[in-house]
């Protein structure tokens, strides 16, 4: 699904991604753990195609085809899709005028005609359902006022109608009380299937209780220092991370 | 022969077709004094500093259309809000046409300026109003000097108007150059409540200036939602000067929608004579080419306890330039005074510019007045989020320019010109929105 080959990458002449190598295949999730500054974000903005990132070295490839040229809708266009940390706000558009223009613009761009009304509506009160969504709120301006919570499931949400193949979660579970991480963990379970992977980006092992991952990275300063099944994640979990960092610069 | 001599001499056979022994006439001949003494307005007027006529004022108008035109509705209707039931006031190269207009006089009456002139059972109020209102610059004082054909409205007390009145001017290009001089009166009375809309549309590239001016009183509690749809072709022009004189507990608002023209002046007043008034006064203005937009707004304060609202969104492409200058006057008796003004401004250009210039004279201590503007492009990190989520980067752009108007359109309470606003938008940034708003 996705390969990454000795990515580096930096933002304003300073190197954050310094050599990334990352396999993910079809049907499996990855989790990305690591302390603050390690460049999570950066890996999750720069797959999906954030232009002030300047890819300076190494490959992107989704299901073969370097993506690393491409702008961020084409990218969104051939599956990839970011759930951010911290959703934009947008006053004036509502969630589903958003989701309506997004995923018509995605058939367009595969030659298809637009979602026929009825079936966009069903499909919207499936996925609202799935992500316990009010549909009053869907008539909101996007993002606007919304909870923290409100805000990832709303993510989620977006997710879900736009069946992506490859799903980046980034810090899904930062903000969310504990019912709202069920609601968004059970959505993400839901929508995984053996078609379709997904990569979560998180500082705490808690959201990985949920979403239970086959292999789990430790990045740190740029590069993925440490690989292993969910394990890690417990043992990140107990030790912190000055450990791996006092294992890296040994 | 420049325009301001010709339209000085013009006068004179004006006075051959009106009622010059009318106390109207007076009013009349004091102001093309007024207009010949001052000309028209130069960029060395403080008020004109951003604005210049120079190119509007150069061509050879006519000033009285020598025949009278028709059109067909079928030919026009798209330019009426013709989805819901209204009232139409429809003029064509400033006469007119009871063919395409559909006037009252059940209970109020919703006609004409020229009949309301001319009859005596009309007098009262005509003397108790006309030009009550309007300031006495060169560009009113012209309209003032030709006053005789525009919308007369009439609301007695505790009537709502079911249906919204349009007020809009055609002009054919039978003439190879048109100059207009609309005169609408509007008086609402207690407990009232009405809503207008006004526009002036041309049919062909001939060039057409519209000096218009409109007077708006809104007595104890009315209400008045008045809403400019500016959109015409880019060979017309439009000098709209309006004045809205509120009595107390009275609510008004004019959205003024600025999407076409070669050169717009809004010149827009509200006098608040009266404790617990609301004025609102919102825009969104969208141009590009080298058309050019003024919003010259004044709220007068003059009472305590009382409100304004201002927002102007403009979004300026091309070399098309923006002017906003938004003046508030808070007299010192008018304590209490909350008054809002903001201005936010996007060019799409390095060529398009936008002066814009709020001007607070506050002179009470207990108010709460606040201004904002803003110039800027696009978020980043919105159009990021709208392009990761599969949304090109022009549809994106769209959709922020959308969402950046908006909030203008909200108070529209109207749901048929929000539509047909939404619409003009859409087809201004040369998108096709996959959605209804």
């Amino acid at each position: 699904m996705l390969k990454i080959n000795d990515l580096h990458a930096s933002v304003e002449n300073k190197a954050i991604l310094r050599g990334i190598n990352l396999e993910v295949k079809a049907g499996e999730v990855h989790a990305i753990m690591g302390p603050n500054g390690s460049g999570k974000s950066t890996l999750a903005s720069v797959i999906a195609g954030k232009e002030e990132y300047e890819v300076e070295k190494g490959e992107i490839l989704l299901e073969g085809e370097d993506i690393e040229e491409l702008a961020a809708e084409e990218r969104a266009h051939k599956g990839v899709f970011l759930s951010f940390q911290y959703p934009v706000e947008i006053p004036g558009v509502s969630v589903t005028n958003f989701m309506k223009t997004a995923i018509n613009e995605t058939r367009k761009a595969k030659g298809l005609d637009d979602m026929p009304a009825n079936e966009m509506l069903k499909m919207i009160r499936e996925k609202s359902e799935l992500l316990e969504i009010d549909r009053k709120f869907l008539s909101r301006s996007l993002n606007e006022g919304f909870s923290g919570g409100e805000k990832k499931r709303n993510e989620i949400f977006q997710m879900a109608m736009l069946e992506p193949k490859l799903a980046i979660l980034d810090e899904t579970d930062s903000g969310l009380d504990i019912d709202a991480l069920r609601i968004v963990a059970n959505g993400v379970n839901k929508l995984k299937s053996k078609d379709n992977a997904v990569i979560v980006i998180t500082h705490y092992q808690r959201l990985l209780d949920h979403i239970v991952p086959d292999f789990v990275h430790v990045l740190y300063n740029g590069r993925i220092v440490k690989s292993g099944t969910k394990e890690l994640a417990h043992e990140l979990e107990e030790k912190g991370y000055d450990w791996i960092k006092e294992e890296v610069n040994a | 022969m420049d325009l301001k001599d010709k339209l000085v001499s013009s006068f004179i056979a004006f006075e051959n077709m009106v009622d010059v022994e009318s106390a109207v006439h007076d009013v009349r001949s004091e102001a093309i004094k007024t207009f010949e003494d001052e000309g028209f307005p130069s960029k060395r007027d403080e008020d004109w500093k951003y604005t210049s006529l120079n190119s509007v004022l150069k061509h050879d108008y006519s000033v009285f259309p020598k025949q009278e035109n028709a059109i067909e509705y079928s030919d026009v209707k798209k330019y009426f809000i013709h989805d819901i039931d209204t009232y139409k006031i429809v003029f064509i190269d400033g006469k007119y046409s009871s063919h395409l207009s559909q006037t009252t006089h059940d209970s109020m009456d919703v006609c004409l300026m020229s009949s309301a002139l001319a009859k005596p059972k009309y007098r009262l109020i005509i003397e108790n109003y006309f030009n009550k209102a309007a300031d006495k610059n060169s560009l009113s004082s012209l309209n003032t000097a030709f006053s005789q054909e525009g919308a007369y409205i009439h609301i007695p007390k505790n009537k709502v108007v079911e249906k919204p009145i349009q007020i809009i001017h055609f002009s054919t290009g039978n003439e190879s150059a048109l100059m207009l001089q609309p005169r609408n009166l509007i008086v609402v009375d207690e407990n009232s409540h009405v809503q207008i809309i006004e526009r002036h549309q041309s049919l062909t590239q001939n060039p057409v200036l519209t000096n218009s001016v409109t007077e708006v009183f809104t007595n104890k509690r009315a209400i008045v939602d008045y809403y400019k749809i500016q959109n015409d072709r880019q060979s017309a022009s439009l000098i709209d000067n309006t004045f809205i004189k509120q009595k107390r507990e009275s609510h008004a608002s004019v959205h003024t929608f600025s999407f076409g023209g070669q050169l717009t002046r809004n010149n827009l007043n509200f006098y608040q004579n009266g404790e617990r008034i609301d004025s609102t006064l919102k825009g969104v203005t969208i141009i590009g080419d080298k058309q050019h937009v003024d919003h010259n707004t004044l709220v007068h304060h003059i009472e305590p306890n009382c409100e304004s609202h201002q927002d102007y969104k403009g979004i300026f492409g091309d070399k098309s330039t923006g002017v906003f200058n938004g003046k508030v006057i808070v007299d010192k008796i008018a304590q209490k005074t909350n008054a809002f003004q903001a201005n936010n401004n996007i060019l799409l250009s390095d060529k398009a510019s936008i002066n814009t210039k709020p001007q607070l004279e506050i002179f009470a201590d207990d108010v709460k007045c606040s201004h904002g503007c803003t110039i800027g492009q696009l978020d980043d990190s919105a159009m990021f989020y709208m392009r990761s989520r599969g949304i090109p980067e022009k549809e994106a752009k769209a959709l922020l320019m959308f969402a950046f108007s908006n909030n203008v359109l909200d108070s529209v309470k109207i749901p048929e010109i929000k539509r047909r606003i939404t619409k003009l938008i859409a087809n201004k940034l040369g998108v096709s929105i996959g959605f209804d708003l």
